[in-house]
């Protein structure tokens, strides 16, 4: 019995830290998040340096070879310093490929992504709603040697910068996934931001795009379940460092602002707050490292463990954004003071793979 | 990360099974003996006071060891491992911390043989969450302290034959050192000049009570610890694992109890199970649910990794503060009108149990630290925040 991290985890997350703190300040945060391109290519290679951007990838294929844990440690960083980056996005690409892709694939792309020389994300649900799987509609075309593609994915996250799309299809009432490359024929992807600036989706339009049959991975509907599953995790995983961040800003901000003739934190209107949010954090934290946990070493547990920690996180994070703000006054409604970042954070995270009403039931769905 | 466990502690996880399949009949099968039969099985194996030292009778049993025992004894929900509740949790680790020599032979024993119930005296009509407030007095006279003052919300008195209480010595009124000046005694509850008052909650349970304290004279040897020093008396510092597990055990057999009465439960038709609000609910429930066990786990992983815990514990407290208000309000509420019956009541349900259920929180949520307590000591302990 150990739910704990190893010393190699605490170090890598010591790296992480520090890297993101030295590198990504807010006031780099705020700079990439209102460029065009909506992260920078220099964090992007330095990352790949460290290894980040290949941790899931085996070594065979010039990646590190770590897995899930590992992962939340990165994601959970990510999370509290806010950094722009497709991260999340080429995460689940990169997992995906290694358990899905077949040798051939593998040793096509995943040397790139692990690089960082091809950046990439998943397509997967048609209608934007619940991540089931009934909301994958899109129907492959038969052609001799593949499929074609034609339809349009709203709300791709990345599909900016992304180069490399995983993108789910249905054939022969199958799901399956295409690698589709950003220069394909037919292919186009639009670029937005979001309210969080700091996260950019996009639509990723598909006209008679041809895609061989060596670039296609079937896949079942459970594992189509467990490829939206992880992205709960990731998902979660980074509301949690920025839940810690939005706690950290809004404790130290309470010791210091004097009204009635003491700092606002002895007050217990904003104190019982305040442990409210930590016992908050705690909970869902310990719900995202064991659904962590259960994507590499107990799938069967994933379904109920994913749901039980994005549930949780989605109301509990959505509700600190709001209260982090407020407990600021009027400084935290400007512009410039950096809790509103969260907030905006806050709101993006909720949908994202799923909302806690989404959660809920299916866990009552799985329990009751 | 792994959750598995080691071969040994699967090897004991298989004795406490095999130990309940032999001693723990379906509570229809249990005689009139049965009760004393357990506890002196339990109490041959050791597993009454498990934590403590050898030396002085207990188990000595490790942190995983507590862990596992307690899991499956409330997974099969067995009775309590000794009836001495308050001595087994409160009284007895504080003796085997503090006590002398002659306390530990003379108390120890009969605690974990469970032959009468201890009961403590923290409260005072004016001293609640402000503990070291108390004003209970205590003065030196010879060999003994004359006790003057009262006690209440004493849960267990009206039939306890010992208390273990703080009174003060010393800094009468001062408000500054009011930490000091206090000192623990333990009263057997038949001297003279003691009176027993039960107070019955609003539940119609009579199990506190006050007591008024006239002159009660008590041997110095009775005192556990230095005088004035019974503050630090209170928070015994045994190696007690701090996950939690029995309590989450025990809640999830009460979220399985509430899914069972969704499920044959109609309203307007429908069973209850079918209702969005209902559903939604009870998965809130889980979720916190688990989450207290995986933070009872993280909080474990800790402690036996000797990293110093601070005032963790207070978050799986204010869940479970939560959990006992929220689902005893859970059932009465999906009832309708027939959940406000109960027992004896007629249209009652399962005999107004779940009633019944619904006015029991406050001893698990106000006993102990209530939750502007527990959230004071996160606020202050963990996030630094200024004190009160």
């Amino acid at each position: 019995m150990n739910f704990g991290f190893t010393e190699e985890q605490e170090l890598l997350r010591e790296q992480v830290r520090k890297f993101l703190e030295e590198r990504c300040p807010t006031s780099t945060v705020r700079s990439i998040m209102n460029s065009d391109a909506g992260y920078s290519s220099e964090h992007w290679s330095q990352m790949a340096a460290l290894g980040w951007l290949g941790l899931m990838i085996d070594e065979s294929h010039e990646g590190v070879g770590l897995g899930w844990i590992d992962l939340i440690v990165v994601l959970e960083e990510m999370g509290r310093s806010l950094c722009p980056t497709p991260f999340v996005s080429h995460c689940l690409t990169a997992s995906t490929l290694c358990e899905l892709g077949n040798e051939e694939q593998k040793k096509t792309c995943l040397p790139g992504l692990a690089s960082g020389d091809t950046i990439g994300t998943i397509a997967v649900l048609d209608i934007p709603d619940d991540p089931i799987a009934d909301n994958l509609t899109l129907q492959a075309s038969a052609d001799p040697g593949g499929i074609i593609l034609t339809g349009t994915k709203p709300f791709v996250t990345d599909a900016g910068s992304a180069d490399l799309f995983l993108v789910a299809y249905r054939h022969a009432n199958k799901p399956g996934l295409a690698i589709v490359r950003r220069q394909d024929d037919g292919v186009s992807a639009s670029s937005t931001a979001t309210m969080d600036l700091t996260k950019r989706t996009g639509t990723l339009t598909l006209e008679n795009v041809k895609v061989p049959a060596a670039q296609l991975i079937p896949m079942t509907e459970a594992q189509l379940i467990r490829l939206l599953d992880k992205g709960v995790v990731a998902v979660t995983a980074e509301m949690v460092g920025a839940a810690e961040a939005i706690i950290e800003m809004t404790t130290s901000y309470a010791r210091e602002r004097i009204q009635f003739g003491h700092p606002i934190g002895k007050y217990q209107g904003v104190k019982h707050r305040l442990a409210e949010m930590y016992v908050d954090v705690e909970s869902f934290k310990s719900l995202a490292y064991f659904a962590a946990w259960c994507v590499d070493e107990d799938p069967d547990q994933l379904p109920r463990a994913a749901s039980l920690a994005k549930a949780y996180a989605s109301d509990a994070f959505a509700q600190m954004g709001i209260d982090g703000v407020q407990l600021h006054g009027a400084i935290g409604f400007t512009q410039e003071y950096d809790i509103q970042l969260y907030l905006k954070r806050s709101k993006w995270a909720r949908p994202m793979f799923g909302d806690a009403d989404y959660h809920y039931e299916r866990v009552a769905a799985l329990t009751l | 990360m792994d959750f598995e466990y080691t071969r040994e502690e699967e090897a004991f996880r298989q004795e406490v099974r095999d130990f309940l399949d032999e001693n723990l009949p379906p509570r229809e099968q249990r005689g009139s003996d049965f009760m004393e039969n357990w506890l002196a099985r339990v109490r041959e194996k050791r597993w009454v006071g498990f934590s403590w030292p050898r030396e002085v009778g207990g188990g000595g049993g490790d942190i995983m060891s507590q862990v596992i025992l307690k899991e499956e004894m409330a997974a099969r929900r067995a009775p309590p491992l000794g009836t001495c509740m308050m001595g087994l949790a409160w009284v007895g680790p504080g003796i085997i911390q503090y006590g002398t020599d002659e306390q530990k032979a003379r108390f120890i024993p009969d605690i974990l043989d469970s032959k009468y119930h201890w009961c403590t005296g923290y409260s005072e009509p004016n001293v609640g969450s402000d503990l070291a407030a108390l004003q209970c007095k205590a003065l030196r006279d010879g060999d003994h302290y004359v006790i003057n003052g009262t006690k209440i919300w004493t849960t267990l008195a009206p039939i306890a034959s010992w208390i273990s209480m703080l009174v003060r010595t010393d800094n009468f009124g001062s408000e500054e050192a009011k930490h000091e000046g206090i000192t623990a005694l333990l009263v057997k509850l038949d001297a003279p000049g003691i009176e027993i008052r039960p107070i019955e909650n609003m539940a119609g349970q009579r199990a506190f009570a006050q007591i008024f304290f006239d002159n009660v004279r008590v041997p110095v040897a009775n005192r556990l610890g230095d005088e004035g020093k019974g503050w630090a008396v209170t928070i015994s510092s045994l190696a007690n694992e701090r996950s939690s597990i029995g309590e989450v055990t025990a809640m999830y057999s009460k979220l399985e109890s509430l899914k069972e009465l969704v499920r044959r439960t109609t309203r307007n038709g429908k069973p209850l199970s079918d209702k969005p609000s209902v559903r939604r609910e009870l998965a809130r429930f889980e979720a916190k649910i688990e989450a207290m066990r995986l933070n009872g786990l993280r909080y474990l992983t800790r402690q036996i990794r000797g990293q110093p815990l601070s005032s963790e514990t207070s978050v799986n407290k204010l869940h479970r503060a939560d959990l006992e208000v929220e689902m005893g309000d859970f059932a009465v509420s999906i009832l309708g009108q027939a959940g406000n019956q109960t027992r004896r009541q007629e249209g009652a349900v399962d005999n107004g149990s779940w009633a019944a259920d619904a006015l029991g929180w406050p001893s698990v949520v106000i006993g102990g630290g209530t939750p502007n307590i527990q959230k004071n000591i996160i606020a202050e302990r963990i996030l630094k925040l200024p004190k009160d």
